[in-house]
């Protein structure tokens, strides 16, 4: 789950990591109040507006209509930011991560602004191969770490963290000092690694990037942007989640099957698919591709769904405009095809079907699963395989 | 020989008593699964499908000499489960329950490997040794005693090649799913060991997808130590960047983890790489010629 900046700052703040002082805003108004208050409390005239969207690259986006506005913008006085702020908010930010149609930005953080000596970067993540949390880090802040460890990757240093005991206090010492740092520099730095450390685990976090992660000119070390997704995994032992969400950043259909415990991602296509199972779904979409045709979504119905939820996803599929197919690919295993069988039936009646409908169905219960859909007297295009089932809805999708 | 598990396998099941509990429970019976076995907090002293169910793993394993477990506990409490098996004595837990946290997992693993306890999953199918033993949720009807194994990261998707072995006349020593989460109790180099060593094995089909190295890890290991024919289909190759797949571990970040990075790294071991999931028996057989 990704969350914005300005929460990750504040999920890290609670827990011992520095960070500057903001505020997030939502209005040209308020912003300008908020910088006024900033500027007054820091006795330095200058801001920065950063845009909030779950997206990298801001700085170097460009927002819609704007040619020279970018996603964080330096301000030097109060009418500035009233100025920037007007522009900013409600318009189309385009990063490179974004994808050409860009987001539309809603929020603001409002922050005050620091005199840098240094950037550097840190981060943590799991590493699959050791099975273990590692914080990264490097002198090259600013930089992607990918770009880093591709050209230069020796400036990396990294320390693993113990699933079991957290990060303990030397891991954190230890890349302070490998990075060069000392004296008040290394200790605030290295109190700034463990409280990252820290809270990678008490967050249930799957990512926390600190980058950069800079040492003013008068000797503080502060976490000028910060990136936390969450572990979706975790959510139930973490009710204050919820509050996060933004469901402006989310793609309503996605929402809607996150809702029904369904695993639902938007792509581009015309053929609608609904599949049990992560890797039969990306199978799924593989081979609709290779018979020449191109899948509307991803759709993992899960192994345990009930009837209920396979009618829900029936919807999804079919509120997408785009979808001029559906194949609903299913091979049982936890998941029963009977159960499948009745969800889309139900789905059916009570929305119609106005596409043409491909059902392939193998595995636990597929005899019931296939009298239900046979009793139904619905027109429904069976598939005996997989491969049958992609070539029939590519050739219905026109 | 099959790995792992085979008809003297002792199962038992913890969280007998839920919905996926009771049914698989029933299904493993017919296919033959020696369950002596359930677990299930404050349900002890009660049958489910005949099986005898103990509030703890220590009782069932004490009272019934079960050997290995098959977890369908939900995800708040699965590693905790995970644990309890271990450190009652069984010697291969199987952790069917999608959703655990990765960091539970990952404190959980070590206790695990700890105490020499062979883990499979979470978030798996399972595992089978066709005509032996089944502990897990797939099908056994499609399967078949034969000499090739399967290795998977998805559940269904391993359904999928399996039908299409056996439908081939190619039967399977033992058919596992690793589990779709970014950490797993087994690994494909893991399970390719146990393969390497098993003389029933003649070949292997390995299931990848989108996320992680365990591919590129697995191509390496196969290239230098691995003698058997194999035979592979990466799922993912029309997945977007940066969106996660359904499984926890099914994302490309940082443009790593591509299904195309996959399958080059297969192909220059020598593995015969399917285009099309549809393709991945008739990849087997080539690789078996």
């Amino acid at each position: 789950m990704k969350i914005h900046e300005y929460q990750a700052k504040r999920l890290l703040a609670d827990l011992g990591v520095t960070v500057p002082r903001g505020v997030m805003v939502t209005t040209p108004q308020q912003a300008a109040d908020e910088a006024a208050r900033l500027m007054k409390e820091t006795g330095k005239d200058l801001v920065v507006l950063k845009a909030q969207i779950h997206a990298g690259g801001r700085g170097k986006g460009r927002f819609v209509g704007h040619d020279d506005l970018g996603g964080v913008k330096l301000a030097h006085s109060v009418d500035e930011v009233r100025e920037l702020a007007g522009a900013m908010l409600g318009s189309v930010l385009v990063t490179k991560q974004t994808g050409p149609d860009g987001k539309t930005v809603r929020r603001l953080l409002v922050e005050e602004g620091l005199d840098i000596e240094r950037e550097l970067y840190a981060g943590l993540v799991v590493d699959r191969v050791s099975e273990r949390p590692v914080l990264m880090a490097s002198t090259e802040g600013g930089m992607e770490i990918e770009e880093v460890a591709a050209h230069h990757p020796d400036k990396i240093v990294a320390e693993p963290g113990d699933p079991v005991r957290g990060f303990l206090p030397f891991r954190a010492r230890n890349i302070a000092s490998r990075l060069g740092l000392e004296g008040s520099v290394f200790r605030t730095a290295s109190a700034l690694l463990q409280a990252c450390g820290k809270a990678f685990f008490e967050l249930d976090a799957s990512l926390v990037e600190i980058n950069p992660l800079v040492v003013t000119t008068d000797g503080r070390v502060v976490a000028l942007d910060a990136k936390v997704n969450l572990d979706d995994n975790a959510a139930f032992r973490h009710p204050d989640w919820a509050e996060l969400r933004d469901p402006d950043e989310e793609d309503p259909s996605e929402q809607e099957g996150r809702k029904w415990g369904l695993s639902y991602i938007s792509m581009d296509g015309n053929i609608g698919c609904m599949v049990n199972g992560a890797g039969l779904a990306m199978a799924t979409m593989d081979i609709i591709k290779l018979e020449g045709g191109n899948p509307a979504n991803f759709l993992d119905v899960g192994g345990g769904a009930k009837a209920d939820q396979v009618t829900a996803a029936f919807k999804i599929i079919t509120a997408d405009p785009k979808v001029r197919a559906i194949f609903i690919n299913i091979f049982g295993g936890i998941m029963r095809c009977d159960v499948i069988a009745t969800g889309v039936v139900q789905a059916v009646r009570e929305v119609g079907l106005k596409v043409p409908l491909v059902v392939r169905l193998e595995g636990t219960k597929v005899d019931e699963g296939k009298e239900i859909l046979a009793a139904s007297g619905l027109d429904i295009v069976t598939a005996a395989n997989m491969a049958d089932g992609a070539r029939k809805a590519v050739e219905l999708a026109g | 020989m099959s790995i792992w598990c085979d008809e003297d396998t002792r199962v038992v099941v913890q969280n007998i008593t839920g919905r996926n509990g009771r049914f698989h429970t029933a299904a493993m019976l017919k296919d033959g699964t020696k369950i002596v076995a359930g677990s299930a907090p404050g349900k002890g002293g009660q049958e489910v499908e005949g099986v005898p169910v103990f509030d703890t793993v220590a009782e069932a394993v004490e009272r019934k000499g079960a050997n290995a477990s098959v977890i369908f506990v939900p995800a708040p409490f699965a590693a905790d489960a995970m644990i309890e098996a271990a450190e009652a004595g069984c010697k291969l837990v199987v952790v069917i329950t999608e959703g655990i946290p990765t960091m539970d997992v990952a404190a959980a693993l070590p206790k695990m490997k700890e105490l020499g306890v062979q883990t499979v999953g979470p978030n798996c199918p399972g595992i089978i040794s066709p005509g032996k033993t089944k502990l897990g949720i797939m099908p056994a009807y499609i399967h078949t005693p034969g000499p090739i194994g399967v290795i998977s990261r998805s559940g269904t998707l391993t359904y999928e090649v399996v039908h299409q072995l056996t439908g081939l006349g190619m039967g399977q020593t033992t058919g596992l799913g690793i589990g779709g989460d970014p950490i797993v109790g087994s690994t494909f180099l893991d399970v390719l060991e146990a393969f390497n060593a098993d003389p029933d094995t003649k070949g292997v089909f390995m299931i990848g997808e989108i996320g992680g190295s365990a591919e590129e890890a697995a191509a390496d290991y196969i290239k230098k130590e691995f003698h058997k024919p194999v035979a592979s289909f990466i799922a993912g190759r029309t997945a977007p960047p940066g969106k996660r797949m359904g499984h926890a571990g099914a994302i490309i970040a940082g443009g790593k983890g591509t299904a195309a990075d996959k399958i080059d790294a297969l192909r220059s071991a020598g593995v015969v790489v399917a285009d099309s999931p549809a393709g991945m028996g008739e990849a087997m057989k080539e690789a078996m010629q």
